[in-house]
């Protein structure tokens, strides 16, 4: 806490405070990860395997189904108060997934319940998602644009 | 003029507390006076909850002081909401003025430098000053929604679940206030969302007792 100016200060301050948080384990979190994400992504190739075999889907019909699957049972596991506690010790290996977004979506719906259906639960649901859409869609007709001027 | 001093000495004459699950697990629960086991004291939001709660430990408060609702001259209160909306509505259940104050973690030492100042004054006897908040609507007013399958932080703060209140007035217990230190705004520019403890402890006030 020795500097001259405000900058100074803040720097130390920000140094200060960060010396008292305990180290990230960053082995540990990556091997959860890894491990949890890669379980998602199995379920995913159950689904797909599955999908495939009995009702004959392929391509992106295929594609689409499996997504639709992974949705309902982050959704689900959400509901049921389960995927926070995945997510709390899987960190990225939860979020990545499709399941993450949809957990993104359905956990401000089951928050902003209590704010009524309309201007609570319809409109609050996307506060977390809402960004990942806006420039999704975005970076996904930029991409189209340049596509067809190719 | 960062710290004034109470001629009269007002004292603390009764307390009220209450504490969800969470924080009774550990050395605060042999001393609050109502624990609770549903951290949502039976409503059906976590917000009517932290009202409940509040009001509860307002009352609380007067019974301790063995007061009765119309010994109390006014309630000074305010809790993390927007619009302190929790006190505004805990204020409904009762008959007396009510002043709304907001000071983040600092609610109860500003609502109790400011019952101080009025009762060594002599403008009131008995000032309730008191506050609450509760880990969920936090969560929501703050950060992020509950069922996010987010990661915190190690270093991330809990915001308690609980509420609190005390009666202030000019003689009754060996509990004094001396002194009032008011705590400027420092800004160092911490932004992390979990860790706002570390962003207040610059604009740190003192009450002497």
């Amino acid at each position: 806490m020795t500097g001259k100016n405000k900058k100074n200060y803040n720097e130390n301050y920000i140094n200060y405070v960060r010396s008292f948080d305990p180290p990230t384990q960053h082995f540990k979190n990556c091997f959860r990860a890894f491990l949890v994400g890669g379980l998602i992504c199995c379920i995913g190739q159950f689904f797909r395997i599955f999908l495939e075999n009995v009702f004959g889907l392929e391509g992106t019909e295929l594609a689409g189904a499996t997504s639709v699957c992974l949705i309902f049972l982050g959704t689900l596991l959400t509901g049921f108060g389960v995927y926070d506690r995945i997510g709390k010790n899987a960190g990225a290996g939860s979020i990545v997934p499709i399941t993450g977004f949809a957990n993104s979506v359905a956990s401000p719906a089951i928050e902003f319940k209590t704010e009524g259906m309309v201007y609570g639960l319809a409109a609050k649901m996307f506060i977390v998602a809402g960004p990942i859409i806006v420039f999704g869609v975005l970076a996904g007709t930029l991409v189209g644009i340049i596509y067809l001027l190719l | 003029m960062q710290t004034i001093f109470f001629e009269n000495k007002p004292r603390i004459i009764g307390t009220g507390t209450i504490a969800g699950p969470k924080e009774c697990a550990g050395v605060v629960g042999k001393f609050v006076d109502t624990a609770l086991a549903d951290d949502r004291f039976g409503e059906s939001t976590y917000e009517k909850a932290e009202c409940k709660m509040l009001s509860y430990a307002i009352s609380q408060a007067i019974k301790n002081a063995r007061l009765t609702e119309t010994d109390v001259d006014m309630l000074i209160a305010g809790d993390l909401l927007n619009q302190i909306i929790s006190a505004s509505f805990a204020a409904r259940d009762f008959t007396f003025p009510f002043l709304g104050v907001y000071g983040a973690c600092s609610t109860m030492a500003e609502s109790m430098a400011i019952a101080s100042a009025f009762v060594n004054a002599g403008y009131y006897r008995h000032i309730v000053t008191a506050t609450g908040s509760h880990f969920s609507s936090a969560e929501r007013q703050y950060r992020y929604p509950l069922e996010l399958g987010n990661t915190r932080p190690p270093q991330s703060q809990w915001t308690v679940t609980g509420a609190g209140g005390c009666v202030i007035a000019n003689t009754g217990s060996n509990i004094a206030i001396t002194s009032a230190t008011f705590g400027k705004v420092v800004d160092f520019g911490i932004t992390d969302v979990n860790n706002m403890g570390s962003a207040m402890a610059p604009d740190i006030g003192i009450i002497g007792i």
